[in-house]
């Protein structure tokens, strides 16, 4: 993060853009700009020229907090050893619809 | 709508002007392509030309159709020579830096949100139709260039200086922007295009109020400089614009790519 933020530009902005109605905003890429005006600003015109949202959002990528990649195994693998963890580990009783 | 040939023809050479002035103006935005300050505008401007682009396209597109001689939108933009072109003078100003590139925006934008605003009840239905296709756009480049001016004329001494130099060197195109001649009197007079009195003041309102809160001033007003650029005077620069734009399409006719 702070070799990322080194750059001599404007501060760096997170795009989320909304491509319809009802549903979540994803994560496009990121913009530089001055304020959340031109963030919002440049977001429209690099994310989505061509017709692609009906809503953005623009997030200060300082505000963001994120996960090392050498977190991995311990956020994640746990999850993914254990069938039990999963729905798909019980069975349906009979006679239940 | 069945109209006279007095008529046809001023609204030809009206279409010709809303045409003109945004082919022109698109033209000069996409010189910047590749050279703009960072790269989030140099994609903004790219955009804005397109749309300008497009305007241009259907409002030339319709004056070729009610001309009626078989010439082609691409016959207007690019088998006209300088004289016969309509544009503002504005428009045609060169880029000179970043800071003319928004001022002249600026101006322009303010205005042609009025002219759209008012062409969306035009009772000529191809004409109020992308009047209000093109006004959508165009409120998005009043906000762009709006929010350009606001920082630059607020933000340090040397981007307040040179903002303030692009407006003192172009405030003298404004004035004719709002002239009203005999071509257009015709029009309101036959109810095609809405009056447009009064337009000016809403004009200067607008930038009048940016302005202060761009810590910017309006220049002195020595406006007896009226260019005549609707009836084909022009500045030396729109010359060298067009021999850019129409070399190809001159040098090798019909060509196809």
């Amino acid at each position: 993060m702070s070799e990322k933020n080194k750059d001599s530009q404007w501060p760096l902005w997170e795009v989320f853009v909304q491509s319809e109605q009802g549903g979540p905003h994803i994560h496009a890429g990121s913009v530089h700009a001055p304020d959340p005006e031109m963030a919002l600003q440049n977001a429209r015109d690099v994310y989505s020229r061509r017709n692609e949202a009906i809503s953005l959002w623009v997030v200060p990528s300082v505000s963001i907090t994120a996960t090392m990649p050498s977190d991995q195994g311990p956020f994640f693998d746990p999850a993914s050893d254990k069938i039990y963890r999963h729905p798909q580990f019980y069975h349906v009783p009979k006679g239940l619809k | 709508m069945k109209l006279d040939n007095n008529v046809k023809n001023a609204l030809f050479e009206f279409l010709l002007r809303m045409g003109d002035d945004r082919l022109i103006l698109g033209h000069r935005l996409s010189e910047w392509c590749g050279h703009a300050p960072v790269i989030e505008e140099d994609i903004a401007l790219g955009n804005i030309a397109l749309d300008l682009i497009g305007q241009a396209s259907a409002f030339l597109n319709f004056a070729a159709g009610v001309e009626g001689k078989g010439r082609t939108e691409d016959d207007l933009a690019y088998f006209r020579n300088e004289t016969e072109f309509k544009n503002l003078q504005l428009v045609e100003q060169p880029n000179v830096d970043f800071a003319h590139t928004i001022v002249r925006q600026y101006f322009f934008d303010v205005y042609s949100n009025l002219v759209l605003t008012n062409l969306t009840s035009c009772p000529v239905n191809e004409l109020a139709g992308m009047a209000s296709k093109s006004l959508k756009e165009s409120k998005y480049h009043l906000r762009h260039s709006k929010q350009w001016l606001l920082r630059l004329g607020d933000g340090t001494d040397l981007s307040n200086e040179k903002t303030q130099n692009a407006v003192n060197n172009l405030w003298r195109f404004t004035k004719e922007i709002f002239d009203i001649d005999e071509t257009e009197k015709l029009l309101i007079e036959k109810g095609i295009v809405p009056e447009m009195s009064g337009f000016r003041e809403k004009w200067l309102d607008s930038i009048n109020k940016t302005f202060m809160e761009a810590k910017l001033k309006l220049p002195e007003d020595n406006l007896d400089f009226s260019a005549g650029s609707r009836n084909g005077f022009h500045t030396e620069h729109l010359g060298h614009l067009l021999a850019e734009m129409q070399i190809l399409a001159r040098s090798y006719p019909g060509a196809k790519w």
